[in-house]
């Protein structure tokens, strides 16, 4: 079987199992070709570059040396804050400052779900953060208990009433 | 601060006790925090890093914790205290060498916990228990975290979660670690197939100081990819989980081991223990496979007596800083490779004679 990037024969071939179809993808390539992917560590450790072995399975299959050049989107923002432009950011691998993740959200996203398999936070909150929550929601639903009170819908506003005091009783801390 | 002082002591990690310590060294979480309005360290200026540094520092040293911090300026240590506090695990690498400007660290005096400052992040906060203690670990730097977002405002996004220099570490910034002694998995020739295995759960393996380190003395560490889209407790279930599969794996590798070689084995861990104390010239790395053979042959029980918690100090002492620091003067490699046998040779025949 030929390298699937140049035309010696494969020597490396990685199969990726998926749950949709095609269930199974399959990647051949020649020593060479996997070594300049980062594939095979150059030492002898147990360490293989699972980042390029990703990026090769889940992104497209694209000889490097095709005839036309490849359309690489990287994407024209900069960061407002700091200055930092997202090509800057796609060769150095390091971002600028934390308003990054709002100027570069759009091409942010697909990175994170490449690294991460997932685009959205799930886990700890600075109690800072909680707090502002907790007082969104409750002048909320103050709001709402006042147009049901003005509307005449007095048992509406009677169970936000109860659902304010409540929430005004439990602890702020988590 | 006077650093020699933390010299007799192991440290929480080398304590050698804690769950499962047969197999697990030692536990690590760390969490990777920055503060608002400053940019993250790679771009911030000489002026920003003090600022950053000052405000981190204030925090530290206020922050209510059941034990206080003490915190250093790394500008201010020699290199060879920076060598010192790498090899006990309570600073980078990146942080004691490869960095530069204004940065700190901060440490508890049983040296569990540990925050540098102006590494990578603004903020790693990180916690080192002794044997599998993931929960225990967890608790300790939930409250650590809790304790200094009192005194600092963390960048954090709706969506994105605490937002890190490293889209690798956004999310938790979490990373947790657990150090395995896989010296049975290596001998059985069956350390690749894990390896591999891990690998496609998207967990990493690394050597003893992190990314990139060789893997020394069969001393090897787990620790998650994925920071973002599961929470905290899950990252660390899921470790567990993979840690007490492999912990199987080296104990049956282990009995085998006993049951098929027994005798090969007990030659190995008895050469080990008499090249270690009549070599005159010894390397670091030696040192840490032949102390892999005999802290094996301690859990074994092919040992008569030697606690576990000497290996420890034997290893942690015969690393370049250490022995430098033990002997009181500054050592070039030959030097170093004499100081470090003749250091063993005593240390051994010390405990022989006390048996």
């Amino acid at each position: 079987m030929k390298c699937q990037f140049c035309p010696n024969e494969a020597t490396v071939h990685l199969t990726k199992i998926v749950k949709a179809t095609p269930r199974k993808q399959e990647v051949h390539l020649c020593e060479t070709c996997a070594r300049e992917r980062n594939l095979i560590p150059d030492q002898a450790t147990p360490h293989v570059d699972l980042k390029a072995l990703l990026g090769l399975l889940l992104g497209p299959l694209q000889p490097q040396s095709a005839g036309k050049p490849r359309a690489v989107e990287t994407p024209a923002l900069t960061c407002p804050t700091c200055g930092l432009k997202y090509e800057q950011f796609r060769a150095e691998g390091r971002l600028g400052c934390p308003d990054d993740y709002v100027a570069f959200q759009s091409a942010l996203e697909p990175l994170l779900e490449r690294i991460h398999q997932a685009q959205t936070h799930l886990g700890k909150v600075p109690a800072a953060v909680r707090r502002g929550h907790r007082e969104a929601d409750l002048k909320d639903l103050k709001k709402k208990m006042k147009a049901a009170a003005k509307a005449e819908n007095y048992e509406e506003a009677a169970r936000l009433r109860d659902l304010i005091r409540q929430k005004e009783a439990t602890d702020e801390s988590r | 601060m006077n650093l020699d002082s933390l010299l007799p002591n192991l440290g929480e990690w080398l304590r050698g006790s804690g769950p499962e310590s047969d197999v697990v060294v030692s536990t690590r979480i760390r969490l990777a925090r920055n503060i608002v309005n400053f940019p993250f360290t790679n771009r911030a200026g000489h002026k920003q890093k003090a600022e950053i540094l000052a405000k981190a520092q204030e925090a530290l040293v206020h922050a209510d914790l059941p034990d206080p911090l003490q915190f250093i300026e790394v500008t201010n240590l020699t290199a060879l205290d920076r060598q010192f506090l790498v090899e006990r695990q309570l600073i980078s690498r990146e942080l004691a060498t490869v960095l530069d400007g204004p940065r700190g660290a901060a440490f508890d005096a049983k040296e569990s916990v540990s925050v540098m400052v102006n590494e990578e992040d603004h903020l790693r906060l990180q916690v080192l228990r002794s044997g599998f203690a993931l929960d225990e670990a967890w608790q300790d730097i939930d409250r650590l975290d809790d304790a200094l977002e009192v005194k600092l405002t963390y960048a954090f996004h709706p969506q994105f979660g605490y937002v890190t220099a490293c889209p690798t570490n956004v999310g938790t910034g979490l990373r947790g670690s657990v150090m395995l002694h896989l010296p049975a998995l290596g001998i059985t020739k069956q350390i690749d197939k894990v390896f591999r295995a891990l690998q496609k759960i998207n967990l990493a393996v690394r050597g003893l100081h992190g990314e990139g380190s060789r893997a020394f003395g069969d001393l090897y560490q787990i620790s998650n990819q994925v920071t973002l889209g599961k929470s905290e407790p899950k990252i660390l279930n899921e470790i567990r989980e993979v840690i007490q599969t492999i912990l199987q794996y080296e104990r049956q590798a282990r009995a085998a081991l006993l049951k098929e070689r027994r005798q090969d084995e007990q030659n190995r861990v008895a050469r080990a223990i008499g090249t270690l104390s009549s070599a005159t010239m010894i390397t670091s790395e030696e040192t840490m496979e032949l102390l892999s053979a005999v802290r094996l042959g301690i859990h074994l029980k092919l040992l008569d007596d030697l606690p576990p918690t000497t290996v420890n100090q034997l290893f942690i002492h015969t690393q370049a800083a250490h022995l430098q620091k033990l002997m009181g003067q500054p050592l070039d490699g030959e030097e170093r490779n004499a100081a470090r046998a003749k250091y063993l040779k005593s240390k051994l025949r010390e405990l022989g004679s006390s048996r």
